[in-house]
């Protein structure tokens, strides 16, 4: 006799302790072997770019803070790249160096969250975790510091900073570099050579090279697949071009190396971090700007940066009024979403919830 | 006195306890009556026990993990938080108790009660003191595992009852979990039995003149490992992986249904980790086990689930299928060996009348230490090569990306 067996399907999210807000995706198990995938959108749409239509240049700084909540900073340096592009300006040098910091650190911070969640999501329980976010906690005091905000900072505007760094800034800066270095190596050594994370990780749902550049992934999902691919240094923004990082890349793909560049690159972008203090010169951190700001009639604009997920751009049209005509957002989030059932078709459930924590998505920034 | 005699041969007859309890009644009651309600007293008193210290373990957990993981743990009800289990308590009460549409009703609520109870039964052989256990049963160890595999039962039938999808995988994996494990830890259990002579736990107890975790530190190994696999805890707590099946198998349970469960997982981790003091740590033995046996018990108690907590702050989840590996490559290979190699030593040892001496207990501990390590390097370097080969390395210096020109290396 045979038992008759037959394919499951599984509503996993938008209420699920592990898809990173309300992703949610149906799939169809036979046992515990994923068959089929399909990834439903859309439960956090906000309609951001049809907001940023009804906003000038510099409130729409508000609404990018809301894409990726993770990551605010770099999404306003994005916003704030492209703006300048649009209007032909050049912050000054302090402005761009207090905004490569301020990206950087911000970086550090995403990167520990995706790190945290994704061992999380391994099973382990909460310490990591934990251990991340006591760091991520001093470097949004220093956002807070910087702007008065810790999550949504607002903090950059079109043509440099909204305001030069506190006096007191710089020393606590100096102190969590200090502290984080010992924190970082405790991580590390809790994680990177751990027998059971990498006995779950290793050689699970890798992303072959060609199938990442077809799915037009970017950022540490595309690095881990081998592939050198970093707008800081291909095309770079405010004061990269001044500062020394390397780029970590992956070989296989898998979890693990995508769990490994993260790792990395909280490394590199420490050394970001340290130059620019070391930089950072004295002057305005800010260009003088008319309240409000207008483009020419038919201009457009793409101002992208190496977001901690990916690339990130905003594409801007202006119709000569006070606000953009057309604000499109090139989320790196949801793009990376496309790879989802290459990765997990013919893995098992509990791969699943840990591959998708290596893409690390956000919802606020795939459905925007 | 109204001349009512204890059968001193009835399973209850040799415990004092009872028998004092028994005789307190019958200066008042009839000898069948005293006979039921000094039964009743003194599953009132076990009853109470483990259920208080479940709630000791939950707190005691929830606070070590604060320790491990760099925060304080709940601290804000009575000193050092400690009656925050009787805030949960209340809380978990007065929530709705939900049964799921198209839940199978008996079944459903039939699955706390039938937890609990595993996990209070097995208390029954613990000799928490000198002489001071509910049974000594003859056959302790075997009731033991029939009880603990009570679990398992219930496990699956919560799944099954509760008509949710990730209730069904949690109950799945958790039958080929504790399946799998029972067969480890049973043959880890044997070469306990054979040093000891005895299936009593008691007579293990005062068998132990070496503690046998060092006689026998491979089938420690294997026990503790195996038990935390049965006890769903980190790292083979796949049945309720919360990351992947938000619970496993309770899912859908509220309310009082809910704090049953957990009472029944952290009594769970209570009864274990007192099964591993009295079958490895020597039980209540130690200095003036007369009168301190109660105190020793405990401590070695507190120490085995210490050793769970550690463990589950540390170490991420395993796979399922990597757990059957670790199981049936790894486990059994280690218990095999173990119960093979102590059944050489006890036949060789052993004097004419079948007796160990502590000469000889010490040296199948030097023996087995040996055998341990080697044995656990192997098979755990068998299991490891996969994994390691051809790790990434830091620092990361990388070649230009394959038809990427644009770059401005630094």
């Amino acid at each position: 006799m045979t038992i008759r067996t037959e394919p499951m399907t599984v509503n996993v999210g938008p209420q699920h302790p592990s898809t990173h807000g309300v992703f949610r995706v149906r799939i169809t198990f036979d046992g515990e072997d994923i068959v089929e995938v399909e990834p439903v959108l859309g439960y956090l749409h906000r309609g951001t770019e049809k907001l940023a239509e009804e906003r000038n240049y510099v409130q729409i700084v508000t609404l990018t803070d809301r894409l990726d909540y993770t990551s605010s900073m770099i999404n306003n340096q994005a916003y704030c790249l492209a703006v300048e592009q649009l209007l032909g300006i050049e912050p000054p040098r302090r402005g761009k160096y207090l905004r490569t910091l301020a990206a950087e650190l911000q970086r550090i911070a995403s990167h520990l969250i995706a790190v945290g969640f994704f061992v999380q999501e391994l099973g382990a329980f909460g310490t990591p975790l934990m251990y991340t976010f006591r760091s991520r906690e001093r470097i949004l005091d220093l956002f807070e510091m910087l702007c008065g905000a810790r999550v949504t900072v607002s903090y950059m505007r079109p043509g440099g900073v909204f305001a030069d760094a506190p006096a007191d800034f710089w020393p606590a800066l100096e102190q969590f570099l200090e502290d984080f270095e010992p924190e970082l190596a405790e991580l590390e050594n809790l994680l990177l050579n751990n027998e059971i994370l990498l006995a779950r990780t290793r050689g699970v749902s890798p992303l072959p090279a060609d199938v990442a550049v077809n799915c037009s992934v970017s950022g540490p999902v595309l690095r881990a697949s081998g592939i050198n691919w970093d707008w800081r240094k291909m095309a770079p923004y405010d004061a990269y071009d001044e500062v020394e990082f390397e780029v970590p890349i992956g070989r296989n793909g898998d979890n693990y190396d995508r769990f490994w560049v993260r790792m990395q690159e909280v490394h590199q972008s420490l050394r970001i971090v340290r130059q620019c203090v070391a930089q950072i010169e004295p002057g305005p951190a800010r260009l003088e700007l008319p309240l409000v700001l207008r483009a020419e009639p038919g201009a457009e604009a793409y101002g992208r940066v190496e977001a901690s997920k990916g690339e990130l751009g905003f594409f801007l049209i202006s119709d000569g009024g006070v606000s953009p005509y057309r604000c499109k957002i090139r989320s790196p989030s949801l793009i990376n979403l496309t790879i989802t059932e290459h990765l997990l078709i013919g893995w098992k459930l509990a791969d699943m919830i840990v591959s998708l924590g290596s893409i690390d998505i956000n919802m606020g920034e795939v459905d925007r | 006195m109204n001349g009512c005699l204890l059968n001193p041969d009835g399973a209850l007859g040799g415990n004092p306890l009872f028998a004092f309890i028994y005789n307190a009644a019958a200066h008042v009651l009839p000898c069948w009556l005293s006979h039921i309600v000094a039964g009743l007293v003194i599953m009132l008193i076990l009853i109470n026990a483990v259920l208080l210290g479940a709630a000791i373990v939950s707190w005691g957990e929830r606070r070590l993990l604060g320790r491990f993981q760099n925060r304080i743990g709940p601290n804000r009800w009575g000193p050092f938080g400690a009656l925050q289990p009787i805030a949960d308590l209340v809380k978990l009460i007065t929530k709705e108790d939900i049964i799921p549409y198209g839940a199978d009703r008996l079944a459903f609520t039939a699955v706390p009660v039938i937890m609990v109870a595993a996990a209070l039964l097995a208390t029954a052989v613990l000799p928490f003191a000198k002489d001071v256990a509910l049974v000594d049963l003859n056959v302790g160890v075997l009731f033991v595992l029939a009880v603990s595999s009570l679990t398992s039962i219930a496990i699956f039938t919560a799944g099954w009852a509760s008509n949710n999808r990730y209730a069904l995988f949690g109950a799945g994996r958790a039958v080929a979990v504790l399946l799998s494990y029972e067969v480890p830890v049973v043959l880890s259990l044997l070469g306990v039995v054979l040093v000891a002579g005895s299936m009593s736990l008691g007579d293990i107890v005062t068998a132990q003149a070496v503690p046998f975790f060092l006689v026998q530190p491979l089938a420690f190994f294997v026990f503790v490992a195996g038990m935390s696999a049965e006890l769903n805890r980190t790292p083979f707590d796949v049945a309720e992986a919360e990351s992947e099946i938000i619970a496993g198998y309770h899912t859908e349970y509220s309310g009082i249904k809910f704090a049953l469960i957990q009472a029944a997982e952290f009594g769970g981790v209570l009864v274990v980790s007192g099964l591993i003091a009295t079958l490895f740590l020597a039980g209540w033995a130690g200095p003036v086990a007369g009168w301190l046996g109660w105190l020793w018990f405990l401590i070695k108690t507190f120490i085995g689930i210490f050793l769970f907590v550690w463990i589950r702050s540390t170490y991420p989840r395993l796979r399922l299928d990597q757990i059957m590996a670790v199981c049936w490559k790894f486990l059994m290979p280690l218990s095999m060996i173990n119960l093979a190699a102590v059944v050489l030593e006890v036949f060789f040892l052993r004097d004419a009348n079948g007796i160990l001496t502590t000469a000889d207990l010490w040296i199948m501990a030097g023996i087995n230490t040996v055998l341990a390590a080697v044995s656990i390097a192997f098979f755990g370097r068998l299991i490891r090569e996969k994994v390691r080969a051809g790790l990434p390395v830091a620092p990361a210096s990388q070649p230009l990306a394959r038809g990427v020109t644009t770059i401005q290396a630094n």
